[in-house]
């Protein structure tokens, strides 16, 4: 026999125990939105383009970005671990900023840069500086300037021609030397167009294939295709909006179209646009909610300056490539910009200004 | 389908969870065996009693009266006799005086009948008002036959009734327009009468539209070439109902800073305050009754209730079927702006609209961390401030340093907080804020 419990139902639980509730100030619900949900976000829509550049420069960009991933978020850990701060590791900033460091140098590096520049990016440019959210100088940038600087001849060297053949195995082991190649942009800088066409082919098959990726460049921002369909992801998840890499990528278009040929008005403005790491700059790193200004307008300026100081560098400048250095010189004008172009209050109080 | 207003600037769309209880016709709570009557249900003085221990009361007597200052009196909900005068929990005073009635359910309840108003003027007409007991009933309590008293200076031309009903779960405006549009709308012409104009705009938000049916036929059927009644459809939009943002979305004007509505000619009721004008002048019923949403997973049976001033969120629960155990927090007012309550033991007063008890998964538990500037706050808030940088100063100890970035014009609707993905309690912040600042 099963013995069976004649349990009354429970009486509703009507007065239940003081204090159990939880009180707070209101609101008492928030969206469903954080800041590790964004973060992985952009991680997620960064990982087309470093797939694709396994099959443009072959298997060490991935080991790159692994190093660089791991040395930023080992960084991290250590760095908020020894300050006291809480550790967090798993919100997915240094996960990104791992990414962007490996994106911005060459993809035929030795394996030591992506280490010197984690522990740039994230220990000095980040906790040093305050922490996620005070840093002035996006830790990627500050971490490409420093080898740049550091290391200058295997910064500007390190190029590969893109694979034809999926052979993505082929440049492991090899003396990156023997099969270095110059960038578009340096090779345009330096030789001219004549070289440029030679080189990498005339209108519309070079477009094709900037736009693929299929050039030589550093390691995520050849694929021009993959970073603008990130880049829509974001802007369709509302965690980026249009203003800054429009801004960006119209002057940069704008500025090479006069400026950039043989006379005025005689420039490539597709071609500016697809070089280097104008859209990798425009859609992910010149906008990067810490660096940036936060009000629309400013962002705004800030955009039109990033694209001209790029362009400039670009034309006048030691650098074939300028982004980099414009995001990095137009950081810190981040918060002057938002001083001044306050949003407009709705009903200001005489006085209380 | 008209075009739907809303104000220009910020807003958020936080899940509007009035499922659970629009479709829901009032029901009558049970008289409780006692009540609660807060001395202090109105901003302003708090009322002194006029009763002492043991006198016996009718439904509808006044116990409490204001001596000086602003203020309107207090009635007894039901007949009963006074078994103490002494203080009740309070969700922000901590306690707070009352009177406490012990509730005869023997005596039949008061029948009230239409008397005739048209023919009274202003002065009378305010103190049918005042009489009867009425303040906001919508917020923050404001009495009413004051706001129906501009100053002289400011010409009105253009009164509105505010039917958005913005907060998340709270549906008793909803079901008063559904159910009580026509005494709404006349609610609405006798406010016309008062102020001496002739034109009426019912701001209602489109997740409503049998409310919005209802108000427009009762407006239709009632309206006359002195007292002309309109519904205007307005967006979903939070904070919608926040009385600068309504007067900007119903006529595009903006009320200056510390301004009353009154310095551009308007004068804004909620719509569950004409019902209680009403009542008090059409029915000569004062206040001393409410309409509530009780609601949230927490609830064994969320309603909308109508329910006696002075009655006890315990009372309320036991009514309800009691609580879930999923229940995690208890909000008086709504999600966005209410207060969170630690005891049952609260007495409902006339401004009190609704009580949620939330389960864990309704309510945002998460801890905050950095300020990672992405700006949101700033494009959240309806005021136009910069959230970010009040909660930036106040974890830096510089709290006295905030009037700058204008503390004072935020109303703590909670947008930013809202949006922002850190979960930085900036509300908080902001009063913080507030307390420290020099104006
Ligand atoms: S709570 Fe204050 S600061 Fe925040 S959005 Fe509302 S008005 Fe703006
Ligand atoms: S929403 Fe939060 S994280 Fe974003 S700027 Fe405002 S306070 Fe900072």
């Amino acid at each position: 026999m099963i013995a069976i419990s004649q349990q009354e139902p429970e009486a509703p639980e009507v007065a239940a125990p003081r204090g159990i509730w939880k009180v707070s100030v209101s609101p008492h619900v928030k969206s469903d939105e954080s800041v590790a949900k964004i973060m992985w976000t952009v991680v997620a829509c960064l990982v087309p383009p470093l797939i694709l550049s396994v099959f443009i420069f072959g298997i060490q960009t991935l080991i790159i970005t692994a190093i660089s991933v791991a040395s930023c978020v080992g960084v991290e850990y250590v760095t908020q671990k020894s300050l006291g701060r809480k550790v967090t590791i798993g919100d997915g900033s240094a996960v990104i900023t791992g990414i962007l460091i490996a994106f911005i140098i060459p993809p035929g590096v030795n394996y030591l840069l992506p280490v010197l520049g984690a522990v740039m990016a994230i220990y000095i440019g980040k906790h040093l500086l305050g922490g996620i959210g005070y840093n002035i100088f996006n830790p990627a940038l500050l971490a490409r300037a420093f080898l740049m600087a550091t290391f200058p001849v295997a910064m500007t060297s390190a190029w590969l021609p893109p694979l034809q053949d999926l052979a993505i195995f082929s440049y492991l082991g090899t003396s990156i030397d023997a099969v270095a190649t110059a960038t578009p942009l340096a090779v345009l800088k330096t030789q001219g167009m004549a070289a440029f066409t030679q080189q990498f082919g005339a209108a519309p098959n070079v477009y094709t294939n900037f736009f693929l990726g299929w050039r030589p460049g550093c390691i995520g921002e050849t694929s021009g295709l993959f970073i603008l369909l990130g880049g829509c992801y974001l802007l369709y998840r509302r965690y980026i909006t249009w203003h800054i890499p429009v801004t960006v990528l119209g002057a940069i278009a704008l500025l090479s179209w006069i400026f950039g040929g043989s006379g005025y008005f005689a420039g490539d403005p597709l071609l500016a646009v697809l070089s280097g790491g104008a859209l990798l700059g425009a859609f992910f790193m010149a906008n990067d909610y810490v660096t940036c200004p936060t009000g629309r307008k400013a962002q705004l300026i800030y955009g039109l300056g990033v694209g001209a100081l790029t362009v400039l560098i670009r034309l006048k400048g030691g650098y074939p490539e300028g982004i980099c250095y414009a995001i990095l010189l137009m950081n810190p004008v981040s918060s002057v910009l938002d001083n001044w172009l306050k949003p407009e209050r709705f009903a200001p109080v005489q006085g209380g200004a | 389908m008209p075009t739907l207003l809303t104000f220009p600037k910020g807003g958020v769309h936080p899940p509007e969870a009035k499922g659970l209880t629009a479709g829901l016709a009032i029901e009558t709570m049970p008289l409780p065996a006692e009540l609660e009557l807060v001395l202090g249900q109105h901003i302003g003085a708090p009322c002194s009693p006029t009763v002492t221990r043991k006198d016996e009361v009718t439904e509808g007597q006044v116990v409490g009266t204001v001596t000086k200052g602003l203020g309107v009196p207090l009635h007894a909900p039901a007949a009963g006799t006074v078994s103490a005068l002494g203080v009740s929990a309070h969700p922000m005073r901590v306690t707070t005086p009352s009177i406490t009635i012990k509730t005869n359910r023997e005596i039949a309840p008061v029948q009230y009948s239409r008397q005739e108003w048209q023919g009274l003027n202003r002065e009378e007409l305010l103190q049918r008002v005042q009489n009867g007991g009425v303040i906001g009933v919508g917020g923050a309590g404001f009495p009413s036959h004051v706001k129906l008293s501009p100053p002289p200076n400011n010409p009105i031309d253009t009164l509105i009734l505010n039917g958005a009903e913005c907060e998340p779960y709270i549906t008793a405006d909803h079901r008063q327009m559904v159910e009580k549009s026509a005494e709404i709308v006349e609610g609405a012409q006798v406010i016309l009468k008062i102020l001496g104009i002739s034109n009426c705009q019912i701001g209602i938000e489109n997740n409503k539209p049998d409310a919005i049916a209802a108000m427009t036929e009762a407006a239709a059927k009632l309206s006359t070439p002195q007292a002309q009644v309109t519904v205007r459809p307005m967006q979903v939009k939070y904070p919608q109902g926040s009385e600068k943002q309504l007067i900007q979305a119903v006529t595009g004007r903006k009320v200056p800073g510390l301004a009353l509505p009154s310095a551009v000619g308007v004068v804004v009721h909620n719509v569950s305050t004409a019902r209680a004008i009403y009542d008090a002048v059409v029915l000569g019923k004062p206040l001393y009754e409410k309409v509530m949403t009780i609601s949230g997973k927490g609830i064994a049976r969320p309603a909308n209730l109508l329910v006696k001033v002075g009655t006890r969120v315990s009372d309320i629960v036991a009514h309800l079927g009691g609580v879930t155990p999923q229940l995690a927090k208890i909000v008086m007012g709504g999600p966005m702006m209410g207060f969170a309550i630690s005891t049952l033991d609260i007495p409902v007063t006339k401004t009190t609209s609704s009580v949620l008890f939330l389960a864990e998964d309704e309510i945002d538990t998460s801890e905050h961390s950095q300020c990672i500037r992405c700006g949101w706050c700033i494009e959240a808030c309806p005021m136009g401030l910069e959230p970010k940088e009040v909660g930036i100063y106040v974890e830096a100890g510089r709290a006295q340093d905030t009037g700058q970035f204008g503390v004072f014009e935020c109303f703590e609707c909670g947008c930013c907080a809202y949006v922002c993905p850190a979960k930085r309690p900036l509300v908080q912040f902001v009063r913080l804020a507030k307390m420290k600042a020099k104006r």
